[in-house]
C-alpha cells in the first residue's frame, strides 16, 4: 500500500484491526518520511526509532491475534513537554538539555496502554511560552505550508509548533500538545490542522513539565476532528498524582462526532469583532456563522464583555506562575549546572541566565515583579478578580447559547524571523487574543481547519464548549469540517 | 509603569537572573511596554469579586497519610549534576 503516511489516525487503526497492514510497515514508513523531512522542518527534536520499532513489533503480535487497545501500533509524535521514562525531555530548554526522566507522564502512558508507538519527541517553545516556535533551544520548526509565490519560511506557530508542522507533513499520525494561553489551537489554526484542548481538568497534568499550573492542560493535533476525539479519549483520565484533575467520568468522545447541530444554539460574541483583522479572517468567521445556519443551528448575538482585558490577565497570572514553577531549576538536583560559579548565588544565578533563554528570562521577571512585595495586590491579586469576571461573562452567555464560534487567530501563518514582532512581545502576545479567554475559564476550545486566505495559508475557526461539553465541541467541530470539505495539503517542498 | 534599570537589576536579582549590562537597558523598555500595556487592567470595576486561583469546581483531595513511595535512590539522583553514594553534590556554601 502507497503513502501508510496519509492515513487519518482512523483509518490507520481500522487499517491495523483489519491486518490491511501491519504496525511495522506503518512505522516504518513513518521513520523515511521524518528522515527526509525533518533536516528542513526541524519538528522533531529527538527520535526514538529503536523504541517504535519494538513497539510497533509488540502490537503486532497483539493485532494478529485479534488483541489490542484502541491505538494499537499507531504511530505517534509526542511534545518534548510530556515526561517520558529513558528518553529525553527538554520542554526545549537549554537548562533542561540533558534530562532524561526516570519517569512517565500520566498522559503518555495512556497511550502506550492503549498501544500507541512512539516515533519520536516533538520541538517546542521553551517552557511552551510563545507563539511561533522560535524560543526553542532546539530553532524554530518550518511550517511545511508556504505563501503562494512566495519561498520563505513560515512559523508552524506555538508553543506545539513541532506537533502541528509534524501532523500537517505527514510525519506521524497525530501528536500531543499543550495549551496554556492558545498553544494547541494557534498551531493547529496555522497548519491547518484540527486542535482541542479539553476542560481544565479532563488530563492528568502529571509528567508535563509545568508552565503556568492553573491554565496549562494537554491535548491533541490530529489530522481530522474524528481522530482528536479518538487520541483525547485516550489522553483523559483521572490520576490522583495530580491534585486538579477531574473525577468524572470520560464520555466517548467520538459518538458526538457526526451528531446533528439542528436546533444548538450558536454564540457569536461581538468582543471578538477587532479592529485592525484581516478581512478574510471576518468573512471566513460569516462563512462559518453561515454553513452552522444552513445545518440547523440557531445563531445568537451574545456579549463577553471583559474579553480585551483576558490577554493582560492572562500576562499577569501566567508569569506569576512560571515565575514560581521555575525556581525548581537551581542547578542542583538537576538540569544544567553553570562551571563559573565562585559561590552559592553565582551557581544558582549563573546556571539559571546561561540555561534560560531570552523569553523564559523575560517572563519570570514579569512574574517577580507582579508578585514582589508592594505590587503583590495591584497586579497579581487584581488579574485573578478580572479572571473570575472572565469566567462569569462565559457562565453568563451560557444562558442564551450552547457553544461558541470565534475566529481561532487574528491573522494566518507569518513568516520566521518577523523583526515587528521580535522588537515588541506584546504584538506576539496577540496571537492568542481570541484563544487565551477559554484558558482563564478553564473551558474547552478547539480549532478547525475551514479555508485558506488569498496566499493560500490555512484558517481556522475556533469552538469555545461549556465545561465539561467537549461533546457538542465535538459535534459543531465535525459539522464545520464536513461543510468546509477542508482537504489542502501542502506542497511537498522538503 | 516604567521599570527603570535599577529595578530591572532588582527583578533580576529577586529572580535568581544575571543579566548583562548590556541588556539591562533594552529590558528596561521591553518589561515597561509590558507591564504599560498590562496596566489597562485598572478600567476593570472588580469591587467585591473574589480572586479566582483555578478552574476547578471539585475540593482539593486528600490522600490516606501512608508512605505510597520510595526506595528510589538511584532514580532521584539519576539527572543531577554532581552526585556520590546517592548523594546530591553540592558547591561549597559555608567557608
Amino acid at each position: 500500500m502507497s503513502n501508510l503516511t496519509h492515513l487519518t489516525l482512523k483509518d490507520a487503526v481500522d487499517g491495523l484491526k483489519s491486518k490491511q497492514f501491519s504496525s511495522a510497515e506503518l512505522t516504518d514508513a513513518f521513520i523515511g518520511a521524518i528522515e527526509s523531512a525533518n533536516p528542513a522542518l526541524n519538528a522533531y527534536v529527538e527520535t526514538t526509532f529503536d523504541k517504535a520499532r519494538a513497539q510497533a513489533a509488540a502490537s503486532d503480535a497483539k493485532l494478529a491475534k485479534g488483541e489490542g487497545g484502541r491505538l494499537e501500533g499507531a504511530p505517534l509524535g509526542i511534545k518534548d513537554l510530556y515526561c517520558t521514562a529513558g528518553v529525553r525531555t527538554t520542554a526545549c530548554s537549554g537548562i533542561l538539555s540533558n534530562f532524561v526522566p526516570t519517569y512517565e507522564s500520566t498522559v503518555t502512558q495512556n497511550l502506550w496502554d492503549d498501544g500507541a508507538v512512539m516515533l519520536g519527541k516533538l520541538n517546542m517553545d521553551e517552557f511552551a511560552m510563545g507563539s511561533s516556535n522560535e524560543t526553542s533551544h532546539w530553532g524554530p520548526v518550518t511550517n511545511p505550508w508556504k505563501s503562494r509565490g512566495s519561498n520563505a519560511a513560515l512559523t508552524p506557530g506555538g508553543s506545539s509548533g513541532g506537533s502541528a508542522s509534524a501532523v500537517a507533513a505527514d510525519l506521524c499520525l497525530a501528536a500531543t500538545a499543550s495549551d496554556t494561553g492558545g498553544s494547541i489551537r494557534q498551531p493547529a489554526a496555522f497548519t491547518g490542522t484540527v486542535g482541542i484542548k479539553p476542560t481544565y481538568g479532563r488530563c492528568s497534568r502529571y509528567g508535563m513539565v509545568a508552565f503556568a499550573s492553573s491554565l496549562d492542560q494537554a491535548g491533541p493535533i490530529t489530522k481530522t476532528v474524528a481522530d482528536s476525539a479518538i487520541l483525547l479519549q485516550s489522553m483523559c483520565s483521572h490520576d490522583a498524582k495530580d491534585s486538579t484533575s477531574l473525577t468524572v467520568p470520560v464520555p466517548d468522545f467520538a459518538s458526538f462526532v457526526g451528531k446533528s447541530v439542528k436546533g444548538l444554539r450558536i454564540g457569536i460574541p461581538d468582543e471578538y469583532r477587532l479592529d485592525g483583522i484581516p478581512a478574510e479572517i471576518d468573512a471566513l468567521w460569516e462563512q462559518g456563522i453561515a454553513w452552522l445556519k444552513d445545518a440547523g443551528a440557531e445563531i445568537v448575538r451574545i456579549s463577553l464583555p471583559h474579553t480585551k482585558y483576558a490577554l493582560p490577565c492572562y500576562y499577569i497570572i501566567a508569569p506569576a506562575e512560571a515565575s514560581s514553577n521555575l525556581a525548581r531549576y537551581d542547578g542542583m538536583r538537576y538540569g544544567h549546572r553553570t562551571d563559573k560559579a565562585q559561590g552559592l548565588t553565582d551557581v544558582y544565578e549563573l546556571s539559571r541566565s546561561e540555561g534560560f533563554g531570552k523569553e523564559v528570562k523575560r517572563r519570570i521577571m514579569i512574574g517577580t515583579y507582579v508578585l514582589s512585595a508592594g505590587f503583590y495586590d495591584a497586579y497579581y491579586v487584581k488579574a485573578l478578580k478580572v479572571r473570575r469576571r472572565i469566567a462569569e461573562d462565559f457562565i453568563n452567555a451560557w444562558n442564551s447559547c450552547d457553544v461558541i464560534l470565534t475566529p481561532a487567530t487574528p491573522s494566518a501563518a507569518f513568516e520566521l524571523g518577523d523583526q515587528a514582532k521580535a522588537a515588541d512581545p506584546v504584538a506576539m502576545y496577540l496571537n492568542d487574543v481570541f484563544t487565551v479567554t477559554t484558558n482563564l475559564a478553564g473551558l474547552p476550545g478547539m480549532s478547525v481547519p475551514a479555508g485558506l486566505d488569498s496566499q493560500g495559508l490555512p484558517l481556522g475557526l475556533q469552538v469555545i464548549g461549556k465545561t465539561l461539553d467537549e461533546g457538542t465541541v465535538f459535534a459543531v467541530g465535525a459539522a464545520l469540517e464536513q461543510a468546509a470539505g477542508f482537504s489542502a495539503k501542502p506542497s511537498k517542498w522538503w | 509603569m516604567a521599570i527603570d534599570v535599577a529595578t530591572v537589576k532588582k527583578v533580576a536579582s529577586l529572580s535568581r537572573l544575571r543579566e548583562p549590562e548590556d541588556r539591562l537597558q533594552a529590558l528596561s523598555g521591553e518589561l515597561s511596554g509590558i507591564l504599560g500595556w498590562i496596566e489597562q487592567l485598572n478600567e476593570v470595576d472588580v469591587a467585591g469579586v473574589e480572586p479566582m486561583t483555578t478552574a476547578v469546581e471539585q475540593p482539593t483531595p486528600l490522600r490516606d497519610d501512608v508512605v505510597s513511595d520510595g526506595d528510589k535512590v538511584a532514580q532521584v539522583v539519576a539527572n543531577a549534576p554532581k552526585t556520590a553514594e546517592g548523594f546530591f553534590i553540592v558547591p561549597k556554601v559555608v567557608e
